[in-house]
């Protein structure tokens, strides 16, 4: 563990992983690999955020994200309060910026932001005072979902650089995926994508990442294969014809993963739809991470929440 | 005839677009495929004898489009009386259309149309799967599993896919496979209640009529999607001039498109409707007879690389009702040769050229073997007098149904002899 000082992060907000250096990367891994030792402990409690208060604004809902989040303020002494779309006035027809002054005289600390609509995060970000998490944009961005994926890369692999990463499923419409490619290739991994054309974004092949239809090819020499939940709307004739044919394709089971190199490691944001884009065989056998990824979550939000509150005012 | 014993074809005419071949000699089978060819080839030990006498001996011919009606319709044509029309016309592999009932939408039906044509067929099927869901136009069909099950390829057969959203990311989705889509370019809503060519000769029979526009609109789209997609596209049948230049243009750009004609199309016109045929109430109609020049032309430069039968039977209650009431459709399977050669006959045409497009065009696009006189490909092969004249009599068809456009007609060509897979399917001499 390198000693980054804390203070060194350099953002007020963690939009998204686009704009972050290497260095920040490396510093907020660092710093959550600290608090996966926090977590395991008997005593989970630090007072880093003592006498803030942390929101938790969510648009759309996601029981796994925010109680993470939840779960990694509260550890850090935070007080957090959840607020999701079904109770709040945005159904009464409040926009979203009205939303954000509302709670901005609220005087938070800490805004932990998801909404179904890319580019929404950034565009509170600029209307309140405190810090802002983006838990989540459209298919924009998931910045924490990356870090997290990263650092359990890292701890299981013992680096970044130089593994060859298969991202596959619905490009899309993953912000996962998107964060995901900005920070393996930022810290030196090769990225591929693995999917139907139609599940890929047009002009994808201009960012730089070899892409592949053909899972078998895609997944050669992989040392880690990530995996995308597939949505449901889009398996039944629109972007894919079924969910069998996606499978028999664009399933991962024992089989496709044997083209993967044999020490390959197994990764799924979740939820998962077993039978769709895995098999259970494979999401619960010896090359998945996928638990382990739901630990690192939690340390990861950690590691975050306390970057962005050395900007805190008061400090 | 089994396949043990190899045969020798002597004195014939070869005609082989494939390797440009046009001379007399011989063609060996054995064990189903092709031997041995050539001009040198007059006798082989051991071989059983077929003496060609000067006929032509060229590749079975490959119809791109034939309407089956089984499953679902097995009263207007099943896939044994389809098998015994198309082999005494001569093709020996026909591509089935997925407008059954149930729809070929499914692996299980693929699967099951090409056991029963293995069963019962005198001559090759290769099914097209459906392109969406119940031909309904709305979502894509298992492309990549039917593909696996036998599908050859994929196409909404007698309809058009009018949603743009739906054809992008089906020609996206089928390039992944390297599956190629036909369709059938018509639009729906530009047709209307129409029932024959839009033009003079429609207002003088009081029938609303189908602007060419209708082709060329939907063809011109598709073009356009193909462009942005790089999907496999094959335009099943066009029937205007303006559409020959459409692809003309797509060709010369270097898209992957190719296109069809109706021998309907090639060897009538709207005035053949007469008084009220209903036999030639067809999807694309009969055109002008300028449109039916500007096919014959486009046809002779290459731009259209195939010809079909778009061999499509109607029984008597789809068809002796009034013509605007008529369905859609003619036989075509039996007749495709003979009414092909009126072309070579006229002058306008070579029969290398028009072996082309009935053969090697056909077997190139479709990624079939045969389609050509070369050593080991499969020995789908036919013998015809071009020149022996008849009478069509649409009693004597093979096929359950018999609405036919040449009825009565007097045709030049015909068919002795078939064999599919070194099996002989139809001899006339032994009828």
């Amino acid at each position: 563990m390198t000693d980054a000082p804390r203070s060194a992060f350099p953002h007020r907000h963690l939009l998204g992983i686009e704009g972050l250096s290497p260095l920040d990367i490396q510093a907020l891994l660092d710093l959550a690999d600290a608090q996966v030792e926090v977590s395991r402990q008997v005593e989970k409690k630090k007072s880093t955020l003592r006498g803030r208060t942390q929101i938790n604004l969510f648009f759309e809902p996601s029981t796994r994200t925010q109680s993470s989040f939840e779960l990694a303020g509260k550890r850090l002494g935070a007080d957090v309060m959840n607020m999701s779309v079904a109770s709040s006035s945005v159904k009464k027809g409040e926009t979203l910026i009205d939303t954000a002054a509302t709670l901005n005289a609220m005087r938070p600390d800490l805004i932990v932001v998801r909404h179904h609509a890319a580019g929404a995060v950034h565009l509170l970000a600029q209307k309140v005072d405190c810090s802002v998490v983006n838990a989540g944009d459209g298919a924009h961005e998931h910045p924490t979902q990356a870090l997290l994926d990263a650092l359990t890369i890292r701890r299981n692999k013992g680096r970044i650089e130089g593994l060859t990463v298969a991202i596959c499923g619905d490009i899309l419409h993953s912000r996962v995926a998107r964060s995901n490619m900005i920070l393996l290739a930022a810290m030196g991994a090769q990225v591929r994508l693995v999917a139907p054309t139609t599940l890929l974004p047009p002009g994808i092949g201009r960012l730089g990442f070899p892409t592949f239809t053909d899972m078998r090819e895609g997944l050669k020499d992989a040392d880690i294969v990530m995996m995308l939940r597939l949505q449901r709307e889009r398996m039944n004739g629109s972007f894919v014809p079924s969910v069998k044919e996606y499978f028999r394709f664009y399933g991962l089971d024992q089989e496709k993963l044997g083209f993967a190199k044999p020490d390959a490691l197994v990764m799924h944001p979740g939820p998962m739809n077993r039978g769709v884009e895995i098999a259970s065989e494979v999401a619960d056998g010896a090359q998945s991470l996928i638990r382990e990824q739901v630990e690192m979550g939690v340390a990861v939000r950690m590691a975050v929440l306390e970057a962005l509150a050395s900007h805190l005012p008061n400090r | 005839m089994t396949s043990d014993r190899p045969l020798l074809f002597k004195n014939a005419c070869l005609v082989d677009p494939a390797s440009g071949r046009e001379e007399t000699g011989g063609l060996l089978v054995r064990n189903g495929l092709i031997a041995d060819v050539g001009a040198q080839l007059t006798s082989v030990a051991d071989a059983q004898i077929v003496d060609c006498e000067g006929q032509v001996l060229s590749p079975g011919l490959i119809d791109m489009r034939a309407f089956i009606g089984e499953p679902g319709a097995a009263h207007r044509e099943t896939l044994k009386s389809a098998g015994e029309a198309a082999a005494a016309g001569g093709v020996t592999t026909i591509v089935s259309m997925p407008d059954t009932n149930p729809v070929l939408d499914d692996p299980a039906i693929v699967d099951f149309v090409r056991r029963r044509a293995r069963d019962n067929c005198l001559v090759n099927v290769r099914p097209a799967a459906a392109l969406t869901k119940g031909l309904k136009g709305e979502e894509m069909a298992e492309i990549g599993l039917l593909k696996d099950a036998g599908g050859i390829a994929f196409t909404d057969g007698a309809r058009s896919v009018t949603n743009a959203q739906v054809m992008r990311r089906a020609l996206t989705y089928a390039h992944d496979f390297d599956a190629l889509i036909v369709h059938h370019v018509e639009d729906p809503d530009l047709v209307g209640q129409g029932v024959m060519n839009e033009g003079e000769f429609a207002a003088r029979l009081g029938l609303l009529g189908i602007p060419r526009e209708a082709e060329t609109v939907m063809l011109e789209r598709d073009i356009r999607l193909v462009r942005l997609t790089g999907g496999r596209y094959h335009a099943a049948m066009i029937s205007t001039a303006d559409s020959a230049e459409i692809v003309q243009a797509a060709k010369a750009r270097g898209l992957p498109v190719t296109c069809g004609v109706s021998i309907n199309n090639l060897a009538l016109n709207e005035n053949d409707i007469g008084d009220y045929r209903t036999f030639l109430k067809l999807s694309p109609p009969l055109r002008h007879e300028d449109d039916r020049q500007a096919m014959i032309e486009a046809l002779a430069d290459g731009t259209i690389d195939v010809i079909v039968s778009d061999h499509n039977p109607q029984d008597v209650e789809t068809k002796r009702v009034p013509f605007a009431e008529a369905a859609d459709g003619a036989v075509g399977l039996e007749t495709l040769l003979s009414a092909a050669l009126r072309l070579v006959h006229s002058g306008r045409l070579s029969l290398p050229k028009l072996l082309r497009a009935l053969t090697l065009r056909p077997a190139e696009i479709l990624g079939l073997p045969g389609g050509r006189l070369s050593i080991g490909a499969p020995a789908d092969l036919i013998v015809f007098d071009p020149d022996a004249p008849y009478v069509v009599d649409k009693r004597q068809l093979h096929s359950l149904s018999k609405n036919t456009p040449f009825d009565e007609a007097r045709l030049e060509g015909q068919v002795t002899l078939t064999m599919v897979a070194g099996r002989i399917v139809f001899d006339r001499h032994t009828m």
